[in-house]
């Protein structure tokens, strides 16, 4: 019972962080349809910044504040200079670019940073919370609370604010959007700008538990997507579960089967769901027009 | 007969010209090395494009292929004492007889789902090869010995140029003809419309398996090429990194180009060696010459120029 207990805390834990990268790619792809794999690089770039301004000396909180904006900065200008010039080109293509850029934000990173691995202190003390027979990590809960907040607020500005619904409409119908005077432009930059907030606030938040280097980014960025088509992509609430469900796997694969193989279990069931569920666990099963 | 020599095989006679007449340049077996992994790789991509610039399925864990053909050659003489040719061969049967089996189910899927499942085929390959020390030597990889034929041993760089140069022309014919063929035909028709293919009666998930396991077969031998020509082999060879390399030289030198997969193999080859120079700024480079390539040139570097000529020549 601690035992489960155990792998359900850290499944959570880990599962929210793929949870926010999966939500980062479903926005971008819900505004523009291009599938951005430099979004493991927004949470590289959250937690290296954070790390390397604090060690400059600025408190930590001023620190990740200033993380944030450069890295939302950084998917602005990914936006501006890579993927607007590139309009109209096909997906296989627009990948290569996000894939291009993310080789690009690696090297960057390197450069402006090193490349050993580094650490944050957690916001909450390092010690663990004993909870019946689990050691239940307070960083754990930053997580989870962050998570929770970020995806409940992302849901309020889409659901309550005019320019939320200025996105739903791109997503929906860019053209229509156009029509009834949507900037659709400026909603593919905001899609871009907020991801790479989501995405540094991800990489800040894990960085205490999971330890953070310039190509960090990577396998989050892999573990994400999959997670968003587990889920199904372009649905939100499917890329939080498809997110969850992928830490859960994860953690009970490393406890009950074998560490080294925790990856490939996730993998593993992500190959059968597609195959059995081709659109994906929340999604639509899209009609071809011939 | 002369037309057809003209239409089709030209590519073909001019680059084995090439192959022939370069080595003449080459100032250092340096070159001949470079020569040899422009070769490897041009083979795995040719397949590759195959499947999709041709039929328009995305593999993003083809390099998966390229893992079982290197680990063929390594695993088959060092635990079984088997030539390595035979494993070159064993290695491809076995890449097809993979792409078989998961082809169907995989392939069926569309799009990005197609994406993330041969993504997820690609790292369970890897991780296996990773995990599987007491076979493979685990993350540090194992020494791969060198080829035999006939009591003669293939080593070194000016060897292995013609060896791989050979290879690569035969495969690149083949490519060719496949394309072609009737099959070639229809895989352009599931391109375009899988439904109006199915319509005219062709076996769409017959013939996409059928291109899957062939593209495989190809990065198989391409794989086991690779890790002979190298003598030692790394999970890397299976990696994401490495399947993201193949599909990057497929779009760069141009989807559904044969000779558009030569390119992009010198683009991607070349480039890194020559980037070695500015330590450091390699990779920010690459990223960003990858980058500025696939904005200017979106069709690929050889549809793009090819247009661009034609443009002029009216």
């Amino acid at each position: 019972m601690a035992e489960l207990l155990q792998f359900i805390s850290s499944g959570l834990t880990v599962g929210a962080i793929y949870a926010l990268v999966a939500l980062g790619f479903t926005l971008i792809y819900k505004a523009s349809d291009i599938i951005n794999f430099a979004q493991g690089e927004f949470v590289m770039l959250g937690g290296m910044t954070t790390v390397f301004v604090a060690m400059a000396g600025v408190p930590l909180p001023l620190a990740a504040l200033i993380a944030v904006v450069a890295t939302t900065a950084t998917g602005l200008a990914l936006h501006r200079f890579a993927i607007e010039p590139a309009r109209g080109a096909s997906p296989v293509v627009l990948i290569m670019i996000t894939i291009g850029a993310s080789i690009f934000l690696r090297g960057v990173a390197q450069i402006v940073f090193d490349r050993r691995f580094h650490s944050l202190p957690p916001l909450l003390g390092a010690d663990p919370i004993q909870l019946g027979g689990a050691a239940i990590l307070p960083q754990s809960l930053v997580v989870l609370a962050s998570a929770t907040a970020i995806v409940t607020l992302l849901w309020l500005f889409v659901d309550r604010t005019l320019l939320g619904k200025a996105v739903i409409a791109t997503a929906a119908n860019r053209l229509a959007a156009r029509l009834i005077g949507v900037d659709t432009r400026r909603v593919v930059a905001l899609s871009f700008g907020i991801s790479a907030a989501i995405g540094a606030v991800a990489g800040i938040l894990i960085t205490p538990i999971a330890l953070t280097s310039y190509d960090a980014g990577t396998l989050l960025a892999l573990k994400g997507f999959a997670a968003a088509m587990l889920g199904g992509i372009g649905s939100a609430a499917g890329a939080v579960v498809g997110g969850v469900l992928i830490g859960l796997m994860e953690a009970f694969a490393a406890g009950y089967v074998s560490s080294n193989y925790k990856d490939a279990v996730a993998f593993l069931i992500i190959l059968v769901v597609l195959i059995s569920i081709p659109q994906g666990l929340f999604g639509r099963a899209k009609v071809e027009r011939v | 007969m002369v037309s057809l020599v003209q239409t089709r095989l030209m590519p073909a006679i001019v680059i084995a010209a090439l192959i022939v007449v370069l080595p003449a340049f080459f100032p250092s077996a340096y070159y001949y090395r470079i020569g040899v992994l422009v070769f490897i790789f041009a083979l795995a991509v040719v397949g590759l494009n195959l499947l999709m610039g041709f039929a328009g399925q995305v593999s993003l864990g083809h390099a998966g292929f390229l893992g079982i053909g290197a680990y063929s050659v390594a695993i088959g003489p060092v635990h079984f004492g088997v030539p390595s040719w035979l494993c070159l061969f064993g290695g491809a049967a076995l890449s097809g007889v993979v792409a078989f089996i998961v082809g169907r189910p995989i392939l069926k899927l569309k799009g990005h789902y197609l994406a993330v499942a041969t993504l997820g085929l690609g790292l369970l390959l890897a991780i296996v090869l990773t995990n599987e020390a007491r076979w493979t030597g685990g993350p540090d990889g194992m020494s791969v010995p060198r080829l035999v034929l006939f009591g003669w041993s293939a080593r070194g760089a000016t060897t292995w140029y013609w060896i791989a140069g050979a290879t690569f022309i035969v495969a690149f014919v083949l490519a060719l003809n496949l394309m072609d063929s009737p099959t070639g035909r229809a895989l352009r028709a599931i391109h375009d419309s899988e439904i109006a293919a199915r319509v005219l009666g062709i076996d769409v998930a017959r013939k996409k398996v059928a291109i899957f396991v062939i593209s495989a077969m190809y990065a198989s031998v391409a794989g086991s090429f690779l890790a002979l020509f190298n003598g030692y082999v790394t999970p890397d060879a299976a990696g994401f990194l490495r399947s993201i390399e193949l599909v990057a030289m497929v779009v760069l030198g141009g989807m559904g180009s044969i000779v558009g997969s030569l390119v992009g193999a010198v683009v991607l080859v070349v480039l890194p060696q020559a980037l070695t120079v500015f330590h450091d700024y390699e990779q920010v480079l690459l990223g960003l010459i990858v980058m500025v390539f696939m904005i200017f040139l979106r069709r690929g570097i050889v549809p793009s120029l090819a247009a661009a000529f034609a443009g002029r020549r009216k």
